[in-house]
C-alpha cells in the first residue's frame, strides 16, 4: 500500500506510476492495432472474394450435366448446339496432375530430408543451389524442360510429359516446405532415437516425419495447388485434345487436357460459348483445389 | 566381462575397486567445440554396477563428458574428441566402430522428458526394438511390461498404453524416457540431470529407481543437486572449466575431499 502513497524509493514509485498513467492509452493503442491488422486482412480477402465471385457468376450458366460427360469436339458443336463439354479436360487434370503428384512427393520430401537433416553433406549445397534455381524458374522454361527430356524422345506430346513439367514446379515447394517442417522438430527428439541405438535414417522415418506430418501434408497441398494452376508447363508438353483418348494409354502417351491449359485455349478462341466454358472450366479447378484442401486438412487431424 | 562378483568389492565404497570392475573408463579424453576445448584431458573409471555422479558448476564439462561416452557429438558440428572411451576395454571411438553399437550398449536419459510426440505409451517403450525389426508381440509386450515396471510407471500406465506418449504428466514422461532407455537392456546408462524439471515427489521416484537399476546397470548422472549426489552416488566425479578435479568415492568427497576447490563448491562457497 506505502506504493500508492509514494512513500517508496523514487524508482520504485516512478515505476508504479507510469502504467497507471498510460493503462488507457495503452488499451486505446491496442485496439487500433488490431483495427489495422484486421482491416488488412480485409483488404487482403476482398479482392479474393470478388475474383472468385466474379468467376462463378460468369461460368455458373455452362455448368450443365453436358459440362461434366461430354467431350468438347470442334466449335461448331458449341455454334450449334451440340453436346459439348469439358469430362476429357477434368480427367486429364486428375490424370496428370496425380501422376505429378505420385512423382514429386517422395522426390520432394527425400529432398527435403537432405536439407534439413544432413546439412554437412558435400552433396548439401549443390541440392539447396539447384532447388532455389528450380523454384526460381519461370514455369514456360518447366514445360521447355520437360519438352527437351520427354516430348523429344517420344516423339509425341504426352500426359507423361505434362506431369514432368508439373514436377518440376512441385518439388521445389514440396523440398523447402519439408525442409522447414523438419527445422522445427526439436533436436532432443533426433537425440532420443540416436541414443536407443536406432540409425539415423530410422529416426528419421519413424519419429522425426511422423513428427512433422502436418507441416509435410500443407507443402504438398500448396505445391499441387501451384501446379494444378500452372497453364505454362503444359502448353508443349501435355499439349491439349479436343477428345478422349480412343484407348485408355492415350491419358499417358497421348496429348491430354488438363483444366488451366484448356481454359486459356478457350478464353483466347472467338466464340463466346467457349469463353463461357471457360469461366465453368475456372470454377472446376477452384472447386476441385478446395475440395482437396479440405479433405488433406480433415484426414491429418484426424490421424 | 559382466562381472557378477564385482559386487562385493563394492560393499566398501572406501576401498578401491578392483580394475576388473572398472565398465567404463575414458583415457586423456578430450571434447573440443572448434578450437576450444570443453572437456580437458580427462581419465576417469566409472564401476560396474555403481552410481556414479559428476558435479561441478554450469559449463565445466560435465555434461559435454557424459555425452561423449556413447558419441552423442557425432552428430554435433564442429565437435572433436580425442583419447580413448573405453567400454568393456574397447575404444568406442577406434576406427571401426559404429556408433550405432555402442549407443545400443550405453543408454542415455535426457534433461527434459523426450517421448517420441506420436507414438503411444506402448510404442515408446518399445521403439528400440520395434524399430530394429523386432515384431513378435509376445516379446515386444513381455519388454515392454519389464522396462515399465523396471521404471516404476507400470500401475500407472497399464490401463492406457494406447495413449499418446506426451499426455501423460512431466515426471512420467521421465520415467517413460526411462523405460525405454531399459526397454534395450543397455550395460551403460547415462543420465543428464534427470530429474531437474522435475517436481520433488518424482525427483524422489526416479532416485528410488536408480538404486534399484545398478543393480543390473552402470549409471553415470550429471546433476546440479549436491544433496542429489551425495544421496545417490558410490562416486563422484568433480568437473571444473573443463578439467577433472577430483574423483573419489562419494562418501570421502563428501566429508573429507582432498582438493579445497572441490570442498569450497560442495559447501557452497562457489559455483
Amino acid at each position: 500500500m506505502t506504493a500508492f502513497n509514494g512513500n517508496t524509493t523514487k524508482t520504485g514509485s516512478a515505476a508504479l506510476a507510469t502504467p497507471v498513467l498510460s493503462l488507457g492509452r495503452r488499451y486505446w493503442r491496442d485496439r487500433l492495432m488490431l483495427g489495422l491488422l484486421a482491416s488488412s486482412t480485409i483488404l487482403v480477402l476482398v479482392p479474393l472474394f470478388i475474383v472468385i465471385a466474379y468467376v462463378v457468376v460468369q461460368g455458373i450458366g455452362a455448368l450443365n450435366w453436358d459440362f461434366f460427360t461430354q467431350e468438347l469436339g470442334s466449335p461448331t458443336r458449341a455454334h450449334t448446339g451440340q453436346p459439348t463439354g469439358l469430362v476429357h479436360t477434368i480427367i486429364g487434370t486428375l490424370v496428370v496432375d496425380s501422376m505429378a503428384l505420385i512423382i514429386a512427393v517422395p522426390l520432394g520430401i527425400g529432398a527435403g530430408v537432405m536439407l534439413a537433416e544432413y546439412p554437412d553433406h558435400r552433396l548439401n549445397p549443390l541440392l539447396r543451389l539447384l532447388n532455389d534455381t528450380l523454384n526460381g524458374m519461370p514455369a514456360i522454361l518447366k514445360g521447355m524442360l520437360a519438352f527437351a527430356l520427354i516430348v523429344k524422345p517420344m516423339g509425341t506430346f504426352s500426359g507423361l510429359a505434362g506431369a514432368v513439367a508439373l514436377t518440376f514446379v512441385m518439388l521445389p515447394i514440396i523440398a523447402r516446405a519439408t525442409e522447414s517442417a523438419l527445422d522445427i522438430i526439436p533436436w532432443s527428439i533426433r537425440e532420443a532415437g540416436l541414443a536407443l541405438g536406432l540409425p539415423r535414417w530410422r529416426v528419421i522415418l519413424s519419429t522425426i516425419i511422423p513428427a512433422a506430418k502436418v507441416g509435410l501434408v500443407t507443402g504438398i497441398l500448396i505445391a499441387f495447388a501451384r501446379a494444378a494452376g500452372e497453364a505454362a508447363p503444359l502448353l508443349f508438353t501435355s499439349f491439349g485434345n479436343n477428345y478422349l483418348p480412343s484407348r485408355w494409354t492415350g491419358w499417358l502417351f497421348g496429348p491430354v487436357d488438363t483444366l488451366p491449359q484448356r481454359l486459356y485455349s478457350l478464353a483466347i478462341s472467338p466464340y463466346k460459348q467457349w469463353h463461357e466454358m471457360g469461366w465453368a472450366a475456372g470454377i472446376v479447378l477452384l472447386v476441385m483445389v478446395i475440395l482437396l484442401f479440405i479433405t488433406a486438412r480433415v484426414t491429418v487431424r484426424r490421424a | 566381462m559382466h562381472n557378477q562378483e564385482s559386487t562385493a568389492a563394492g560393499r566398501h565404497a572406501e576401498t578401491a575397486p578392483a580394475a576388473t570392475d572398472i565398465r567404463m573408463e575414458t583415457r586423456k579424453l578430450s571434447v573440443f567445440y572448434g578450437d576450444t576445448a570443453g572437456v580437458n584431458d580427462v581419465s576417469l573409471s566409472m564401476y560396474n554396477k555403481k552410481i556414479t555422479a559428476l558435479i561441478g558448476p554450469s559449463g565445466c564439462g560435465k555434461t559435454t563428458f557424459l555425452r561423449s561416452l556413447n558419441r552423442m557429438h557425432d552428430l554435433t558440428r564442429g565437435a572433436r574428441v580425442t583419447g580413448q572411451a573405453l567400454l568393456d576395454g574397447s575404444d568406442i571411438y577406434a576406427p571401426k566402430v559404429d556408433p550405432v553399437t555402442v549407443r545400443r550398449r550405453v543408454g542415455m536419459v535426457f534433461q527434459k522428458p523426450t517421448p517420441f510426440p506420436t507414438m503411444s505409451i506402448y510404442d515408446n517403450v518399445v521403439a528400440g526394438l520395434k524399430l530394429v525389426g523386432i515384431r513378435n508381440r509376445a516379446v515386444l509386450d513381455e519388454v515392454a511390461e519389464k522396462a515399465l515396471r523396471g521404471a516404476a510407471l507400470w500401475d500407472e500406465v497399464k490401463d492406457r498404453l494406447k495413449a499418446p506418449g506426451g499426455g501423460i504428466s512431466g515426471g512420467q514422461q521421465q520415467r517413460l524416457s526411462i523405460a525405454r532407455a531399459l526397454a534395450v537392456e543397455p550395460e551403460v546408462l547415462l543420465m543428464d540431470e534427470p530429474t531437474s524439471s522435475l517436481d520433488p515427489q518424482s525427483t524422489i521416484r526416479i532416485e528410488e529407481l536408480m538404486s534399484e537399476l545398478k543393480k543390473q546397470v552402470t549409471i553415470v548422472i550429471v546433476t546440479h543437486n549436491m544433496q542429489q549426489a551425495s544421496r545417490i552416488s558410490d562416486y563422484t566425479a568433480f568437473f571444473y572449466v573443463g578439467d577433472l578435479v577430483e574423483f573419489n568415492p562419494t562418501a570421502k568427497m563428501f566429508t573429507n575431499p582432498n582438493q579445497k576447490r572441490t570442498e569450497e563448491y560442495i559447501t557452497g562457497r562457489f559455483g
